[in-house]
């Protein structure tokens, strides 16, 4: 079956899912942390008839103090880079047990969850090995804040370009980050697996059903999600939503799924200037008018890419 | 029917995995131990173990996967060496606290640099403080045998820590070695289907591998400690059972012609073998020699150590891994420290030899007999045969 004819549940604002919820009530991240409600978003989708895999990070660490635990299906965590390889060794297990009657005979989907760090830079070859391996019942998602926030602002491989953190910052011969920000989305598509796609909590209905497709279909699928950092993006605690939505309405976080590497985006046809999403974070503040109009430039030209990946390859 | 035939002591291992119905084996191929894993694919691939074959992409994937596989209730096995073991490492030391009964295979091998692929300690001895229990195997049915008594062992509820067997790369790993496969109906009569003490289940979630925090830290590293050091008494009473079921008896510590030896060489692996060579050439002689050899090395088996050499004159002891910067090697040190408050004690001195695949010969073994009896308050460790 195409990818994108795989039946799921859809949530609705009429079917939103209630209570309890899978992760328990409360949290011990930051004020206003984009990525814990993400999270708790991610998980109101999956229910709890899933095994949930964490790399260690800012999620991991505010979840699991040991004697408590907010994970209210089977979790692991076992280190920092190897989410997906962990994942892999659950999955493989869970389906031999299955094989040799000793498991439960539904399908289990094994969720790896972890940070931009922990995906992009020091979990890059874990994730590319399975992604590669093709495992039926593998969902990998990054919640990506763009920083090594758990140790405290350093940047990362997903870092954007121009953001101050404390190992790339601002001085006289520093625009804070050079590198512009690592693919990821298309370094998993890059695999051929069935299902890549983006998401924010902003987007909340659009994340769920989306985490929802990525466990129905069967192979590895990948997905990319919008984790704001208040903390770390020197940005009021009440902003994190709606940085996910100017990330997504100026075109920085472009919206998309790729179904069998066939492209489906969400169009911005008239996005907002870049400087209103980056006048709320103090991150970006040092940077200049043509700074940022290279920004732009760069955003719309892989903003133009799905575009027109999606013209050529539509679902 | 078991059957004895001739075989490579890494496919024998391979045969023991399949026999034991291993369910997950994540792995990656690296010299010397790659013809156990390329055994465990073809025998995945034909049919004849209906297991999981995981072809990660790196050692840390393996025992990542290996740690996954374990904690979601499958029998988990996997096989490595020297720089494999090495990239493992972060993982190495999880997997005990987690108490996951991993059994991995080492085909031991040096530790670059620089980079060789022969035979030393030095990749075990990098990860023996980890919390595994360590076996070493001195030939091919033993390797095969250990392997089955490491699942046993591994698995039992009172113990549920993962085991490393180590067999000596290519000198133990890639010989072809007359070794009794036994039968599945006798292998399932010493080797239950593994029961997990707790595993990932949807319909009884718990969480696994949380932050222990100052308050938890200390109690989690005792209680994996106690586990370990309480695993001797299963390790001897599965030793016992393995000889009432296959009618081979193991010891946690072997010994060969030491009861009335005044200077006895304590080695581990398969140049135990050469050494008791040596010790036939040198009772000939009318000397009053011994050997004695560890199989268990994790927990350190103390009193029995205490029995079998505590009452030699001289003990040398070998170490197959030469830790730089320190006095003596990882053997000599613990053999000194179990003997230090002891009243009665042999003199103990310390050799080096075997790094990196260099031929450890009885000539070298009766040089070390004569200088461990010849000297007293030895300082250092020597390196016998060193080029200077």
């Amino acid at each position: 079956m195409r990818a994108a004819d795989v039946p799921f549940e859809k949530v609705t604002a009429k079917n939103f899912p209630k209570g309890p919820d899978s992760l328990a009530p409360g949290h011990r991240a930051c004020q206003g942390c984009g990525e814990v409600l993400a999270l708790r978003l991610l998980l109101k989708a999956l229910g709890t008839e899933f095994i949930a895999v964490s790399a260690t990070g800012c999620m991991e660490v505010c979840t699991g103090p040991f004697p408590q635990s907010a994970w209210r299906m089977p979790w692991v965590h076992i280190a920092f880079e190897n989410a997906a390889a962990v994942a892999s060794g659950v999955e493989q297990a869970v389906h031999v047990l299955r094989r040799k009657g000793r498991g439960h005979q539904q399908r289990i989907p094994v969720v790896a969850i972890a940070g931009d760090g922990g995906t992009a830079d020091i979990g890059l070859q874990a994730l590319s090995g399975a992604l590669e391996r093709q495992h039926v019942d593998f969902v990998y998602v990054c919640l990506d804040n763009e920083a090594y926030m758990n140790t405290g602002i350093q940047r990362s491989s997903a870092t954007p370009f121009g953001a101050n953190t404390t190992t790339s910052p601002v001085g006289v011969k520093s625009k804070g980050q050079y590198t512009w920000k690592k693919n990821m989305p298309a370094i998993a598509a890059a695999h051929g697996i069935p299902y890549v796609a983006t998401a924010t909590p902003a987007n909340y209905l659009d994340l769920m059903n989306k985490i929802r497709r990525a466990v129905a279909i069967e192979g590895p699928a990948y997905m990319h999600v919008y984790a704001p950092c208040p903390t770390g993006w020197r940005m009021k605690a009440e902003l994190a939503v709606e940085s996910a939505k100017l990330a997504v309405s100026t075109r920085i976080f472009p919206l998309y799924e790729v179904l069998d590497g066939h492209y489906a985006i969400r169009k911005v046809d008239k996005p907002t200037p870049i400087a209103d999403y980056f006048k709320i974070q103090g991150r970006f503040r040092h940077l200049n008018a043509e700074d940022i109009e290279a920004i732009t430039k760069k955003v719309n030209s892989e903003y133009d890419r799905i575009v027109s990946l999606s013209e050529t390859f539509p679902v | 029917m078991a059957k004895r035939i001739g075989i490579e002591v890494s496919l024998a291992v391979a045969e023991a995995v399949k026999l034991a119905d291993t369910d997950v084996i994540a792995a990656y191929p690296i010299t010397p131990q790659t013809h156990i894993v390329e055994h465990l694919s073809e025998l995945v691939a034909d049919g004849s173990l209906d297991a999981a074959y995981i072809p990660v992409e790196s050692e840390h994937s393996a025992m990542s996967s290996c740690l996954g596989s374990s904690a979601a209730g499958a029998r988990t096995f996997t096989a490595t060496s020297s720089q494999g073991l090495a990239l493992m490492n972060e993982m190495i030391y999880i997997a005990p606290v987690l108490r996951t009964p991993i059994v991995l295979a080492i085909a031991n091998r040096a530790l670059s640099a620089p980079i060789n692929i022969w035979n030393d300690h030095s990749d075990i001895m990098s990860v023996r403080d980890a919390g595994w229990i360590c076996l070493f195997a001195e030939n091919g049915q033993e390797s095969l045998d250990l392997t089955l008594i490491s699942f046993r062992v591994a698995e039992d509820p009172k113990v549920s820590l993962p085991v490393s067997l180590n067999l000596d790369g290519f000198t133990l790993s890639h010989f072809i070695e007359p070794i009794e496969i036994p039968d599945k109906e006798t292998v399932d009569k010493f080797l239950p289907p593994f029961v997990p003490c707790f595993k990932l289940d949807i319909k009884a979630p718990m969480s696994l591998g949380l932050l222990g925090g100052p308050e938890y830290y200390t109690e989690s590293r005792k209680a994996t400690d106690d586990a370990l050091l309480a695993s001797k008494t299963v390790i001897k009473k599965a030793f016992a059972e393995f000889n009432d079921v296959f009618g081979r008896q193991y010891n946690v510590v072997e010994s060969y012609q030491a009861k009335d030896a005044e200077t006895i060489v304590l080695a581990m692996g398969s140049i135990s073998e050469t050494a008791m060579t040596a010790v036939d050439e040198l009772r000939a002689q009318g000397k009053k020699v011994g050997i004695v050899r560890l199989r268990l090395w994790r927990p350190l088996p103390i009193e029995e150590i205490v029995e079998a050499v505590g009452h030699a004159k001289n003990l040398a002891v070998i170490d197959r891994h030469l830790v730089l910067g320190a006095p003596y090697g990882p053997v000599g040190l613990e053999m000194m420290s179990v003997f230090y408050s002891a009243s009665q004690k042999p003199n103990i001195s310390n050799f080096v030899l075997g790094l990196g695949g260099r031929d450890v010969t009885r000539d070298d073994f009766k040089y070390i007999f004569d200088r461990a009896a010849a000297q007293q308050g030895q300082t250092r460790y020597e390196i016998v045969g060193v080029l200077e």
